[in-house]
């Protein structure tokens, strides 16, 4: 459904990032990291060992076809896992590519693909599963949740929200609005949980912010998008309808600025911004997931903030300015499971940051060494020898042992030596 | 001055629920939350100091409450549960500003200088497409909490979550075990005396209590308790994608080898009793549930621990109590078993009245009874042969995993195989239980016994959000980021995706801006 282009270029970004990542000679981290011990329980040594979980389940999204299927495998192979992948039957052809090349190229007694819709799916949620891992919407992520509580395993939901970005005036435009436009329709023309959903900016600059993003949206996709080959279509007929009604509902269509056009045929339609849609219309209320972008204007700058936290946690947050204080502010108010500051859907890029959601956006996140981690159970293993033995743990507890005790549980030196010289001596 | 403590001036709010709603003290909550007051980092410092008086001002009624509802000694309440509850909160307090700072993500920028001096070898950062770059992560609460406690440790199962929730900057609601009712009531009317009773709340009551809170979205969730409730839990949170922390049960079996010497020997079976018997009467989710050990061995050990039970359990206080009627009945009925009761090699006494069942040792049980495949829970102690001790790790594979394995070994190989071979929420080698009161490691299950891990630091994760944080300056430009998309700009991110940077260079002189 996308472009050859865009499709290389996210792959790429996703993929060739993880895979080497985990290239084998760098999996240091799965050794086992020693802790320390403490006075407590000396003598003794402490570590945490890494160990696969067993057998896992990962469900994917339409959207990133390739990309959300491979990059949890890989983590849940990294981490020693046996896999099950079910792509999105959303998108057919990857997950036909899936099933017919995987087999080739990994070992197929581990490592599998099960192909199919909603029956398919609650079969295999239906198994037990060490850990199940799903990409997708927040209704499908209860319920998978709760097929998951039958067996007690663990999830991870990567879901979606409203992106917002908030755009401040004193911005180097230019930049802002392309990084804002390749971000919310250079990723699958909206269709990306990391897009921004809406824009939200002072009633000031809105004019200059929709001026430019229209310059910008020539020049990526020229005089008619719907004949640009950069612009990826809408997935299937089911949310090219979704859409379109979106847009299509009176108090929304007015407050469109720039775009509108959809090809039916074609499946496609145009970038489309809007200003001040009302907000208890289903445009602003539900995840886009599509090339809308409404703006949303307010008094000051900094009503944004609050405009943002009054709606669920979302996946991603960004902010476009260059005043420090704002910045902080955002940083330290606004919760969500990534932030970016003047750009948009980078984070993803860097396997260090967690990937993930918070609150109605998702639990759990994964990318680089967390992506391992995710698979993974943090086994902590205590070792202790038969020296130091504390007579004073065990009833029948004299007042003497009391006090030995406490200054053990209190990390007493003094009380150690006692305690290992034998004290309180008891009679046998 | 710090907000926090209830005591300034200000009548606690009321504790309990009688006058308000559920719903309406969660809504009060989240206001009191979004206010930023928890977030404050002197906030939560009051608070842990709060908790670190209530513990140590209230001494002598913490002891009067747990002997109350479990008959636990007081060298019992401070080993188990008040020492090490305080040790924890002043390790959480000493180290909180640490664990609450943002920490850096290695920047792309003093990465690519790396690369360039050295040899382009792969390091996993942001690659140059988003350069130049600074990349936090920065822990941040998740908001309202809600923590479910157990009866066999009323008290370390409740303050140690919540001094993790408020070190984290979430405001909670603590909803203890009825089952513990003295010191239930003891926390409904101290917490709001210690700590700032705007943010946390003590719920008393019981399942339907726990239900109706159910009915509610929460930012997280701890439950500590049985599997069947855990599932229970698990599914009403789905309906809000609550995230949630199960802390359940299991069976730890404690694999005992051949020791050589009367001290090791001794020193086993010491720890052996002080994991079972002395610690809550078994009522543990960490208790040493079974024995493996060599046929060989068996008699040896038994006599040993025979011996020392006596000495331990001389004097009275030294075990616990059976928690009520319906726990009594559950473990006697495990007697019962024809099959069971021929296998008592110690004790088996059981007084309904006092509801008392003495240290009970069982050899070799079937393996399909119902004490060999329910968790325990209680001053049964059941030994099961082996040939070689090896085999014991052929036993377990099979079985559900454990909060806990324990093993008692001198072999290094075993240890080792024991490690790579079982999987366990943990593993303690020539020691039982003591896990529990090690800051630095994770406390948690694996599988049946749970998912989540708290204790020390990971107490302060688990109720947080690590918010990944990226800035990006106006500064630096790659076209090839934006359509309309060509051969040549994939080209050019095919080189920067593969840390090409040399080809990269070379293509970058040709681009504008």
């Amino acid at each position: 459904m996308k472009p050859d282009k865009v499709f290389l270029l996210h792959i790429q970004s996703g993929l060739l990032l993880q895979v080497s990542f985990f290239r084998l000679s760098d999996l240091a981290f799965i050794n086992d990291a020693q802790v320390p011990a403490g006075v407590t329980t000396f003598p003794s040594s402490a570590q945490i060992v890494s160990e696969p979980l067993g057998c896992v389940l990962v469900i994917s999204a339409w959207n990133y076809p390739f990309l959300l299927s491979i990059d949890p495998v890989i983590g849940a192979i990294a981490a020693g896992n046996a896999v099950v992948l079910k792509p999105s039957e959303i998108a057919p052809a990857t997950s036909a590519l899936f099933a017919k090349l995987l087999p080739v190229y990994v070992d197929n007694s581990c490592i599998k693909v099960v192909e199919g819709g909603v029956p398919e799916t609650t079969e295999l949620l239906d198994q037990k599963w060490d850990k199940i891992f799903y990409t997708g919407s927040g209704n499908i992520g209860r319920i998978v949740m709760a097929a998951a509580a039958k067996h007690l395993t663990p999830v991870a939901l990567e879901l979606g929200g409203k992106c917002p970005a908030i755009v401040d005036s004193d911005v180097d435009l230019h930049v802002a609005v392309k990084r804002l436009a390749v971000g919310k329709w250079g990723c699958n023309n909206g269709q990306a949980c990391i897009a921004p959903d809406y824009v939200v900016t002072t009633k000031s600059f809105a004019p200059e912010l929709v001026d430019s993003l229209k310059r910008v949206l020539e020049r990526f996709y020229g005089q008619d998008p719907l004949q640009s080959e950069d612009l990826s279509r809408i997935v299937n007929s089911n949310h090219f309808y979704r859409l379109t009604n979106l847009i299509d509902d009176k108090k929304v269509s007015q407050k469109i600025v720039h775009g509108g056009q959809r090809d039916e045929k074609q499946l496609k339609i145009a970038p489309t911004l809007l200003v001040d849609v009302p907000l208890e219309t289903a445009l602003m209320t539900a995840e886009i997931f599509g090339p809308f972008l409404p703006i949303v204007t307010v008094e000051k700058i900094e009503d944004s903030i609050e405009f943002v936290n009054a709606r669920t946690k979302p996946l991603a947050a960004y902010l476009f300015t260059r005043n420090k204080k704002l910045q902080g502010e955002f940083v330290s108010n606004v919760p969500a499971g990534g932030l970016l500051v003047n750009d948009v859907a980078l984070h993803v890029t860097n396997p260090q940051l967690p990937f993930g959601g918070v609150g109605e956006s998702g639990m759990g996140s994964y990318h680089g060494k967390l992506s391992f981690d995710c698979f993974s159970h943090k086994k902590a293993v205590l070792i202790r020898g038969f020296g130091g033995e504390a007579g004073a743990r065990y009833p029948p507890y004299t007042a003497e042992k009391q006090s030995i005790l406490r200054g053990l549980i209190n990390g007493s030196f003094f009380a150690l030596v006692l305690a290992l010289l034998g004290f309180p001596r008891e009679k046998r | 001055m710090a907000p926090g403590l209830g005591v300034m001036g200000e009548k606690p709010a009321a504790a309990t629920t009688k006058h308000l709603s559920l719903g309406s003290m969660a809504s009060g909550l989240r206001e009191v939350y979004e206010s930023g007051r928890t977030k404050d980092m002197e906030w939560r410092q009051s608070q842990l100091r709060g908790l670190i008086s209530l513990l140590t001002d209230k001494e002598e009624e913490i002891f009067d409450v747990l002997h109350e509802d479990l008959g636990k000694h007081r060298g019992e309440s401070f080993r188990d549960e008040l020492g090490i509850l305080v040790k924890s909160v002043k390790y959480t307090l000493q180290n909180l500003k640490k664990w609450a700072a943002p920490e850096k993500a290695i920047n792309s920028c003093s990465l690519l200088l790396q690369h360039l001096l050295h040899h382009a070898h792969h390091s996993a950062e942001a690659p140059l497409v988003a350069f130049p770059a600074t990349a936090m992560v920065v822990p941040e609460p998740l908001g309202v909490v809600l923590i479910f406690s157990c009866w066999n440790f009323p008290l370390g199962l409740a303050l140690e979550p919540l001094s993790g929730a408020l070190a984290a900057g979430n405001a909670v609601v603590l909803k203890p075990s009825e089952l513990a009712p003295s010191t239930a009531a003891f926390l409904a009317a101290n917490i709001p005396k210690y700590l700032d009773s705007r943010a946390v709340k003590v719920v008393l009551g019981g399942p339907n209590v726990g239900e109706e809170l159910m009915e509610h979205r929460w930012d997280k969730l701890l439950f500590t308790g049985s599997e069947r409730v855990g599932r229970i839990i698990m599914t009403k949170a789905a309906k809000h994608l609550t995230p949630v922390a199960l802390e359940l049960g299991s069976k730890c079996p404690c694999i005992v080898d051949w020791l050589d010497g009367k001290r090791d020997r001794q020193v086993a079976v010491n720890r052996i009793i002080g994991a079972k018997w002395s610690t809550c009467a078994g009522q543990a989710c960490i208790a040493i549930d079974h024995i493996l050990v060599e046929e060989n061995f068996a008699p040896i050990l038994i006599e040993l621990m025979k011996s020392t039970l006596k000495r331990f359990m001389a004097k009275p206080g030294g075990m616990a109590r059976i928690l009520n009627e319906k726990h009594f009945q559950r473990l006697s009925a495990y007697l019962e078993d024809t099959k069971v009761a021929a296998s008592v090699v110690h004790g088996g006494c059981i007084d309904p009245k006092t509801l008392t069942i003495e240290p009970t040792i069982l050899l070799n049980p079937p393996v399909d009874s119902d004490v060999m495949t329910e968790e325990i829970f209680g001053p049964i102690l059941p030994i099961i042969t082996v040939k070689k001790i090896e085999d014991s790790i052929a036993f377990l594979k099979p079985k559900p995993k454990p909060l806990a394995i324990y093993a008692f070994t001198t072999n290094e190989s075993l240890k080792r195989r024991i490690v790579e071979e079982t999987s366990s929420g943990s593993v303690t080698f020539n020691d039982a239980v003591v896990q529990y009161a090690l800051e630095s490691v994770p406390f948690g299950g694996v599988g049946h016994s749970g998912f989540g891990q708290y204790h020390g630091k990971y107490s302060f994760e688990l109720f947080s959000n690590k918010k990944a944080v990226f800035r990006r300056s106006f500064l630096i430009e790659f076209m090839f980021r934006y359509p309309p998309w060509d051969d040549s700009k994939i080209g050019t991110l095919r080189h920067v995706f593969s840390y090409s940077y040399i080809l990269l260079f070379l293509t970058l002189l040709g681009l504008r801006r």
